[in-house]
């Protein structure tokens, strides 16, 4: 199934979007049409041809062309947006500030106990009450209409707790500005100054929090930068920059040294060495030459090379790993669950709190002194606008957001939330030796033979019947033969048998090649060689044996190199206080060695590939919480079982499914670093949720008015504006502190 | 006297909020035989924000974001463990597959935008 991008011209409305995807729909072949209304584009997705797409649009009226979609990429006009908001709230907030001057002027006399000349009081107070609702119609307006918005959908938000208390507060002054005598003698008080210092101070805060959670959202914009603008297309022989989009799988794309490769392709001309490090977080550039796959966005360093674009727009591996990213960065870990659900009632219960905090003090303020109306009122608005549903909303989804980016940096693609929470309370990982300790690139180490056999003979057969296995050892008999000048022979009747080796007829003659499990299943005697397989087991090498017509014949032994930084991540693993174990198909000789070379707690040897996952869920039902490291192809299940599965070395190729985690280098380091980072984002979850859940536990009390009895003390409700605002911001900025976070 | 009108008008009030926003549900729209269900993010609420669909058929929504503030940017359907990046001003297409009668909730990262399907 293939995807295509067409430019649409002449869409007027919504209307037209549909009468579009309508003609693409029908058009045979196609599985799914959805237009981009604000884009004028359309995606279609299906075996149709594109001419047939094209002709669709035209018949229906519209006019198509097909181009390369890069519709993640809104960055720029997500930042011009972001700015020009951001600029309008500090407009907004300015503005509601510059008036609370007079207003708190106009308070000020009272709250040193004196009042203001008479003659005075009324004119001010009228001039306050035109120029706060100018401050509530220019600055607030959005808190009343997002609060009416949501009313009508039976919905509470922040919005609403800021539209009540200030339209409560404002109804109030008004009426005692207008009408005082409807108040007890001396208890008619507007307060001006709360309606325009509260709104001032929350639309700053939502300012500052908006720039701070642009901070946040920075690993991705990282990502989206590294593709170029345009590409170097090699059309009729000549060489043009052309908008990226427009580039064509099939393109040939020249690439010249310092320059960001720009689409995913193979070499065809030239060669280089690639910085990938931006994407795999590998620090070694990678050499490079004619056939070699290069990803879009990485850095060519050296050389100029044409490449054949493979995959362009969407499909390209830096656009899946971003969409990877922003999809994990929605996620929520469980850990946020609670504050979710409590979120979701939140803002009726504050609600209800503050009603009932007005029935309480008009009932009771007679008893402290105070005049009822106006100290109801007082506490009733504090407690609105102290409130602050925001900071719970954001504690988790603030530090998910960075730590998920924080990791994306280091070449770890984190595919959900529970993963992400999980990976911090791992207390065992399992890691599949070839490919994951080691480099997985087996060679030939020796060859021993049986009486009677020469060396030669042996690697001859055994290359025979490699010829016909996909096993990653294979490769290396046969590589070894070819580099001995050995012909390998025909065979005939081929089988693997999984987990312990392969047999076949070549040249006339039974042929088995394997384990000594092979061996023993077929009553193969091999003990003729038995001290020296030990001794190559116990070097790290692996010996496979080989049996003509029922007898043993020799041992190839194959070495597979440990990758130069396995022991100093497994040593990292353990300093995070993880026990590490091995898991292997090898023999335990040879496992036990490479298992002590690198540190490894534990080592499960002659492991059945089936049985991978059995061990990783004995090691769960010791009570371990289990990570498990491998390829994610042979793997799979043993990664689906564990608690986390980490596919690993996979480079820029991010199709595996089965893990919950990928690390696109091929370290180990890439578990350690996954770890480090879901603890320290998991812990700064932990103290966004408990600041903010203390701050709304203790906040509302006391704004209602809960310490007035025993001190006396009432919240002003302009503080209660100034920590509401502040809270928000402080939950994003220590979230944002995850950004400097090293693992 | 007026003590008791406030606290009367007070528990009235109370009762009121409980039924508005607990155990009253907005109209619903209804999505529309193999159309897309369009929803605007607009004014901090999604628009329509419930949503009556038919279950065991996969459903297409597609999102127009018009509010600039970053707690529009993403949408959250957590039961599905579906999220999206919602560009502004452009509209993003999400891919729910057929649904199991139910409610599911979807919302911002924040939950303030809140919005419903039903499918039945």
């Amino acid at each position: 199934m293939t995807q295509h991008y067409l430019a649409i011209d002449g869409l007027r409305c919504a209307g037209c979007v549909s009468t579009v995807e309508k003609a693409l729909a029908n058009v045979p072949g196609v599985v799914e049409a959805n237009v981009n209304f604000a884009e004028h584009t359309a995606r279609v997705e299906g075996s149709a041809r594109t001419d047939d797409l094209i002709k669709a649009v035209a018949d229906a009226g519209y006019r198509a062309s097909e181009v390369q979609d890069t519709a993640d990429d809104d960055s720029e006009a997500r930042q011009t947006a972001e700015l020009a908001h951001y600029k309008k709230l500090l407009h907004k907030s300015w503005f509601a500030l510059a008036v609370a001057i007079p207003a708190l002027g106009f308070g000020f006399p009272a709250m040193l106990g004196r009042q203001m000349p008479h003659e005075w009081m009324q004119p001010a107070s009228y001039g306050l009450m035109i120029l706060t609702l100018a401050v509530i119609l220019y600055s607030g307006r959005q808190f009343f209409i997002g609060a009416w918005k949501s009313f009508l959908t039976h919905n509470a938000t922040m919005d609403t707790l800021i539209a009540v208390g200030i339209g409560a507060a404002w109804s109030y002054s008004a009426v005692a500005t207008i009408a005082p005598g409807l108040f007890p003698a001396g208890t008619a008080e507007p307060f001006w100054d709360v309606i325009v210092v509260v709104i001032g101070l929350v639309v700053l805060g939502q300012a500052l929090e908006m720039r701070a959670r642009g901070r946040t959202s920075e690993a991705v914009q990282r990502l989206i930068g590294l593709r170029p603008k345009t590409a170097r297309v090699v059309r009729d022989g000549k060489e043009l920059d052309i908008p990226l989009a427009h580039v064509r799988v099939g393109d040939t794309v020249r690439v010249r040294p310092g320059e960001k490769i720009p689409v995913d392709g193979v070499i065809i001309e030239g060669h280089s060495s690639v910085d990938e490090s931006m994407l795999t977080g590998e620090p070694m550039p990678q050499e490079k030459a004619s056939g070699d796959e290069v990803t879009g966005g990485t850095l060519n360093k050296t050389g100029s090379f044409l490449l054949r674009a493979t995959r362009v727009g969407r499909d390209t591996a830096l656009s899946r790993i971003v969409e990877m990213v922003r999809q994990a960065q929605g996620a929520k870990p469980a850990i946020g669950k609670l504050a979710d659900t409590i979120a979701s009632y939140f803002v009726p219960v504050v609600l209800i709190i503050a009603v009932l905090t007005f029935m309480v003090w008009y009932n009771v303020a007679d008893d402290f002194g105070m005049p009822q109306l106006s100290f109801a009122m007082v506490a009733a608005v504090t407690v609105l606008v102290i409130a602050c549903p925001c900071a719970l909303g954001l504690a988790t989804p603030m530090s998910v957001m960075v730590g998920v980016g924080k990791a994306a940096e280091y070449g770890i693609l984190i595919r959900n939330g529970n993963a992400l929470q999980q990976a911090g309370k791992l207390t065992c990982v399992v890691l599949d030796k070839t490919g994951t300790v080691t480099q997985g690139k087996p060679a030939v180490s020796g060859v021993l033979t049986a009486p009677g056999w020469q060396e030669n003979d042996v690697l001859k057969l055994a290359a025979s019947l490699e010829a016909g296995s996909e096993h990653p050892l294979a490769e290396a008999v046969m590589a070894a033969a070819r580099e001995r000048g050995i012909a390998a022979g025909n065979v005939e009747q081929f089988q693997a048998v999984a987990g312990h080796g392969v047999q076949g007829v070549v040249e006339g003659q039974k042929v088995l090649l394997g384990n000594p499990r092979f061996m023993q299943v077929n009553h193969i005697d091999i003990s003729a060689l038995h001290t020296h397989a030990a001794e190559l087991a116990e070097k790290g090498a692996t010996p496979t044996y080989l049996a003509v017509d029922d007898k043993f014949a020799g041992i190839v032994a194959l070495s597979d190199p440990i990758k130069e930084d396995s022991r100093a991540a497994i040593a990292k693993l353990r300093n995070l206080g993880l026990k590490v174990v091995m898991l292997t198909g090898d023999n335990r000789t040879t496992a036990q060695a490479v298992g002590s070379q690198v540190g490894i707690d534990e080592v499960f040897a002659d492991v059945l590939p089936e049985d991978k996952d059995k061990k990783v869920n004995e090691l769960r039902m010791r009570g371990e919480v289990v990570g498990m490291v491998g390829d994610g192809i042979n793997d799979a299940p043993a990664l689906a079982r564990a608690d986390v599965g980490f596919a690993i070395g996979t480079g820029t190729d991010v199709a595996i499914e089965s893990a919950d985690i990928t690390l696109m280098s091929g370290s180990l380091y890439g578990v350690a670093n996954a770890i480090a980072i879901s603890r320290a984002t998991v812990s700064n979850i932990q103290q966004n949720l408990f600041g903010a859940f203390i701050y709304n536990v203790l906040g509302i009390p006391i704004a209602a008015g809960i310490l007035y009895p025993l001190f006396g003390l009432l919240l002003n409700p302009m503080i209660a504006g100034a920590a509401m605002a502040m809270s928000s911001v402080t939950v994003v900025s220590n979230a944002g502190r995850l950004r400097w976070f090293k693992p | 006297m007026s003590e008791l009108i406030v606290t009367v008008a007070g528990l009235i009030m109370v009762a009121l909020i409980i039924w508005w926003f607990w155990f009253s549900t907005p109209k619903a729209a209804h999505a529309e035989k193999d159309a897309a269900v369009e929803i605007a993010v607009k004014d901090g609420t999604y628009q329509p924000a419930v949503i009556e669909v038919k279950a065991g058929k996969p459903l297409n929504m597609n999102f127009l974001r018009h509010d600039a503030t970053p707690c529009a940017e993403q949408v959250v359907f957590s039961r599905l463990g579906i999220s999206a990046h919602l560009p502004l001003g452009r509209v993003q297409n999400i891919h729910l597959p057929a649904l199991q009668p139910g409610t599911y909730e979807f919302t911002c990262q924040m939950g303030m935008y809140r919005g419903r399907l039903i499918a039945k």
